[in-house]
């Protein structure tokens, strides 16, 4: 089923009078509550009351990161602090965490377009689903939580890890979808059949997989080890966590909710828009936002788009699997992790940068390993082992306590790093995704 | 008197050992005293060499991390008990040894074995009271 036919199958004109709508109203709405905003929009020159259409968007200006950063806490929100029903953290690349909150209306526009995410899967009402994205800070459990409770599904709230309970409940309660990171799909499989499960006779027909990059040849495993349909979400936290696009059963491109949060493709480097099916950044503006909207928020992953009409008959832009990252980003285990982090603990143990390299693998039982390489340096080396092993185990612990990841930490001979002009490369993806 | 042993990181790697002797061969450095410790995934390598400044540039300039580490040399009489009764005067003057190992070659009648102490200026001061003999720097040298 399509849980909002009327926008979701909308026709393009529609769909323009509607964003043109919501954009009249918003940029007044920011402009007169929020004053970060209303001098960005000062210095680029833009009166609120003369926007007209949503093509007037091109004449706003980007919202980034460093933003968020830089106002942290509550510089970027336009509702006040009262009106806040609900805040969620992630982690940051250093110094300050981000920060989103939802007033009452975002939660609700949170349900609404987790429910279009769910029924856009194939989720059907009367439908069982086992959440497995970590609930708290993380936006990931609580915004399947919402669209589930807003379908009207029964949900199974596992929250992340405890794989043998999991698997338990999947047995005894048969949901037949399950939200979780497309890795810890695949090392369910793997302990499935440890506890002598056959992963084939599994009651999960659907999975709703996200927060962490993964490619169709890992869609192709998991849905035979499975034997399930795997599909792709997408979202982030800024813009309002999972439900910002998602993959029909024909899974060709993600469905993005473009009355609510708006797409555009641009040049990274000149902030041009590029042509459809071209490679570019995605920028979004969040049309309905009342907490803390953004205009044309930089998410700096590298998409393509796609304004045909899906044979499912959405008629919402469908945008590619993330191809890649603006910035040095990875995602581990659906955490953000930046290699200034990592910079961060070795001057702090250091107290001078030594040469690193962090490299994320994704072997054996399927769930992505760190690996960080130290040179060894004359002003920290010890002639004792023991001196070592601690050295080694401090950084892996603060590491570890940045990150809320595991890692582990190799210490290497100078030099063994590769440096491309001068500056060693900091990460190494060796998924195979 | 305290000697000086080199400390050089490496790697768990093929060669790597062999990297490092053929290095000190070709700049002419013998080395008197050699052990190696090593974990998973790396080792520490600790010699006693005739030319300590020189191995050390050496090293450094080809990319090895190598530090230097105060050690002592002690003479041990080549013979049963010979090294238990030298780490019974440690033992009861609570001298920690973190770790020891023997010369390549022999000193006349004796065994000569190096000592990495936690503390040895400590170290040095028991074994003068005890009259156990240490090896300077120059007979190193000379050896």
């Amino acid at each position: 089923m399509i849980w909002k036919e009327d926008v979701e199958c909308a026709s393009r004109a529609e769909l323009r009078t509607l964003q043109s709508e919501y954009l009249k109203k918003l940029i007044p709405y920011i402009y007169h509550n929020c004053p970060v905003y209303q001098e960005k929009l000062k210095a680029a020159g833009v009166d609120p009351d003369s926007i007209s259409s949503i093509d007037d968007i091109k004449r706003l200006p980007f919202t980034t990161k460093e933003d968020m950063r830089d106002n942290y806490p509550y510089g970027l929100f336009s509702a006040p602090q009262d009106q806040i029903n609900e805040i969620h953290v992630s982690s940051g690349t250093t110094g300050n965490p981000t920060l989103v909150g939802y007033t009452r209306e975002d939660l609700a526009l949170w349900g609404d377009v987790m429910a279009r995410t769910l029924c856009c899967a194939g989720a059907e009402p009367g439908d069982t689903i086992q959440i497995a994205y970590g609930y708290g800070l993380f936006t990931g459990g609580l915004g399947f939580h919402y669209g589930a409770i807003e379908m009207g599904l029964r949900v199974i709230p596992t929250s992340s890890g405890q794989t043998a309970r999991q698997l338990k409940i999947m047995q005894d309660f048969k949901p037949r979808i399950i939200g979780c990171t497309p890795s810890y799909a695949l090392y369910m499989a793997e302990e499935a059949k440890e506890l002598g499960i056959d992963p084939r006779q599994g009651n999960w027909k659907i999975g709703i997989f996200g927060a962490e990059p993964w490619s169709n040849s890992m869609r192709q495993e998991i849905e035979d080890a499975w034997n399930m349909l795997a599909t792709d979400v997408y979202g982030l936290s800024e813009i309002i966590g999972p439900g910002v696009a998602q993959e029909c059963p024909h899974k060709d491109g993600l469905h993005i909710f473009s009355d609510v949060f708006f797409p555009e493709i641009i040049d990274p480097q000149t902030g041009d828009e590029v042509e459809p099916g071209q490679d570019g950044e995605l920028v979004i503006t969040t049309l309905t936002k009342q907490g803390i909207p953004l205009i044309r928020y930089r998410t700096r992953d590298i998409v393509s788009i796609n304004y045909d009409v899906c044979q499912c008959g959405r008629t919402s832009p469908r945008i590619s699997k993330i191809k890649g990252r603006t910035d040095d980003m990875i995602v581990v285990r659906g955490i953000n992790v930046f290699p200034s982090q990592i910079e961060h603990v070795l001057v702090g143990i250091e107290g001078t940068q030594p040469h690193y390299q962090i490299v994320v693998d994704r072997e054996a039982h399927k769930l992505d390993q760190v690996e960080v390489l130290v040179e060894v340096e004359p002003r920290f080396f010890s002639d004792e082992i023991k001196q070592l092993n601690e050295l080694r185990e401090k950084i892996r612990r603060e590491i570890q306590a940045v990150l809320s990841v595991g890692v582990k930490v190799t210490l290497v001979e100078p030099k063994t790093i590769e440096r491309s002009m001068g500056k060693s490369k900091r990460i190494v993806d060796k998924r195979t995704l | 008197m305290k000697i000086t042993q080199i400390s050089v990181f490496l790697e768990n790697r093929k060669g790597r050992l062999y990297e490092v002797c053929s290095l000190l061969g070709s700049n002419d450095i013998n080395i008197r005293a050699l052990t190696v410790a090593e974990t998973e995934s790396f080792g520490v390598l600790r010699i006693v060499v005739d030319k300590s400044d020189e191995a050390v540039k050496v090293l450094r300039d080809n990319g090895f991390t190598a530090n230097f580490t105060d050690v002592v040399a002690v003479e041990v009489g080549d013979r049963p008990g010979g090294l238990a009764a030298i780490l019974k005067v440690f033992a009861e003057n609570e001298v920690n040894v973190e770790y020891m190992y023997g010369f390549v070659e022999k000193h006349s009648d004796k065994a000569l074995l190096v000592f990495r102490f936690e503390n040895p200026d400590l170290a040095q001061k028991i074994l003068a009271k005890h009259s156990i003999s240490i090896v300077t720097a120059q007979e190193i040298e000379g050896l």
